[in-house]
């Protein structure tokens, strides 16, 4: 489904500020994969996601999803097959606009835009379904202002408009790390049922090697630049965080600075 | 009270430059100077057609296209060329400069000579002064009925969100490039309609009338908003006009308070600072109050 061929990237090339986050990275995803990336700050986790999300041009390499090669589509173009939810539960809806108007946005995911009504009534009954599946009640709030609704509220409902069309990939980014750890738990089944429900292959990023070894069917960490640990299936199902430490200093040379990952 | 039509006159003629100002400066969340050029713009424009023989309605839509190609400029230089929004603005206000003196020939044009909407279109009875009241609250309604439709279809949903939050709407598949600079198209043909108006009212065009439009328009929004609110975009649109109706009324208050007419433009810049300053010293109060409680 996504194939990423030996990708690089290097901010601020030639300066002082030169930062080489990405030293060639080579991923292969089936469909229907679930993946969790862990690593330690300034891995280049984020990197990794916003270069296949074409946030960025890379420097090197080649992404392609489901046989199209989108290494040279601008950010807008991916759009059409990439689901997102970013850390900052800003970052996912338009806080000024309703939320039936958010949700008509997501509905068109990767359409050009047209003259027509953006936000139909015909649409409101399949919006308030959705939005049922949440149980968060935001059913009964079509017509408030998304800036209105708690951080949980709103990484949910991005969560949602990002699944509404569906899309090839989905990638998270720490999306619940902003969240206490109450709601963070609760957007993080709320993930793992809408990704198990509709067999999405999905990459998502986390700070939280409990949840990484919880989740999905395989799991990478991401070292200075490179994919340093990338373990699946049955091995993945059995795997400790203790295995994980011993994975990371046999492959790193050096012990795991465990301040860069919540251990439980 | 004889102030008062006029008054509502100008304010309505405004009110376009106005809308076009909330547009950049609220919905795309830019301050877009662009409007200190495309304002005299749509006047050289129509007052340029009009002394051609033009009939007065072709030459406001001239006016109207002109602002249009303004707006684009601006777009193309702040999106695809990346220049800060605020630059790319003054470039393309500076350049207009240059441009209107070549659409007039000359510093000003005189109107009185031909007909314009005001008097082509009077219907008797009716003084020039009532004609212009009439003739701005067509043009304002149609610009706000417009405005609120367009606003409300896809593509305008799309602008208010790259407005609001432009990682989001790029992550659902919109060229924000695009959006801005269709944003920044229909504000200036607005802002140059308005000038192509009260050009005609005020029967003449000078390449000096742009001069302090943004501080204007920003005035009549920023009051607009304080007095009437900004519940819903349609809410908004209402208060935006009304604001700019208060503005002209304030300032004919304090002329006749005896204000010399050369302080305007520092009173109008005083009176934005302070608007624009407002949630600060608010905050500060709140937190003041907080703190005793
Ligand atoms: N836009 C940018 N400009 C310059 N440097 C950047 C930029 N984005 C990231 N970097 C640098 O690249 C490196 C990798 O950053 P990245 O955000 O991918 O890390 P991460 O693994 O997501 O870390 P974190 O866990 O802190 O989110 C860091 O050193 C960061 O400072
Ligand atoms: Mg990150």
């Amino acid at each position: 489904m996504l194939r990423i061929e030996d990708i690089a990237k290097t901010f601020n090339p030639g300066t002082i500020t030169e930062k080489k986050a990405l030293k060639g990275v080579t991923l292969h995803l089936e469909p229907g994969d679930f993946v969790t990336v862990i690593g330690g700050n300034g891995a280049g986790k984020s990197t990794l996601m916003n270069s296949i999300a074409g946030t960025f041009p890379v420097d090197r390499g080649k992404i392609v999803i489901d046989g199209q090669d989108i290494t040279k589509w601008p950010e807008h173009k991916r759009a059409k097959y990439i689901g997102r939810v970013f850390q900052d539960p800003m970052m996912g809806t338009a806080a000024n606009m309703q939320i039936e108007e958010n949700m008509a946005i997501a509905a068109r995911r990767g359409k050009t835009p047209t003259l027509r009504w953006s936000a139909p009534v015909a649409q409101r009954e399949f919006f308030r379904e959705q939005l049922k599946t949440l149980n968060l009640g935001l059913e009964d709030r079509l017509e408030s202002k998304v800036g209105l609704l708690s951080g949980g509220q709103r990484q949910a409902l991005t969560l949602l408009m990002a699944t509404l069309v569906e899309p090839k990939l989905l990638l998270l980014d720490e999306h619940t790390a902003a969240l206490d750890p109450k709601t963070a738990a609760q957007v993080l089944s709320l993930t793992t049922d809408i990704v198990h429900k509709r067999n999405l292959t999905t990459l998502m990023i986390t700070h939280n090697m409990k949840d990484a070894l919880a989740c999905g069917n395989r799991l990478i960490m991401l070292h200075d630049g490179k994919i340093l640990i990338d373990v699946k299936g049955e091995e993945k199902k059995h795997l400790t965080i203790k295995d994980l430490l011993a994975m990371f200093e046999k492959a790193a040379g050096s012990e795991l600075n465990s301040d860069a990952l919540l251990l439980s | 009270m004889d102030l008062i039509i006029p008054t509502i006159s100008q304010g309505l003629l405004w009110s376009l430059l106005a809308i076009g100002v909330y547009i950049t400066f609220r919905v795309l969340d830019i301050a877009d100077l662009t409007v200190e050029g495309s304002f005299p713009l749509g006047a050289a424009t129509a007052a340029a057609c009009l002394v051609a023989g033009w009939s007065p309605i072709p030459a406001m839509m001239a006016a109207a296209f002109a602002g249009m190609l303004g707006g684009i400029i601006t777009g193309i230089l702040c999106t695809k060329l990346k220049i800060p929004a605020l630059l790319a603005g003054i470039l393309t206000m500076i350049a207009l400069y240059s441009v209107n003196l070549r659409i007039m020939g000359k510093a000003n044009i005189s109107l009185l000579q031909v007909d314009t909407v005001f008097s082509l279109y009077a219907i008797p009875g009716l003084e020039l002064s009532q004609m212009i009241l009439v003739i701005g609250l067509i043009a304002v309604i149609i610009t706000a009925v417009g405005c609120y439709l367009f606003f409300g279809t896809e593509i305008g949903a799309a602008i208010r969100a790259t407005g609001c939050n432009p990682h989001m709407i790029r992550a659902n598949g919109v060229n924000t490039d695009i959006t801005v600079i269709l944003g920044l198209l229909i504000s200036n043909a607005l802002v140059a309609l308005s000038g192509a108006l009260v050009a005609q009212a005020n029967g003449f065009a000078d390449v000096g009338m742009g001069v302090g439009t943004i501080v204007i328009g920003l005035a009549s929004v920023i009051i607009g908003e304080v007095l009437f609110g900004t519940r819903s975009f349609k809410n908004c649109l209402l208060s935006v006009i009304l604001g700019s109706i208060a503005y002209r009324a304030v300032i004919a208050i304090v002329l006749q308070m005896g204000m010399p007419p050369n302080d305007l433009k520092l009173f109008t810049a005083i009176l934005v600072a302070a608007a624009l300053s407002m949630p600060l010293f608010q905050a500060k109060l709140n937190k003041r109050k907080a703190a005793k409680d």
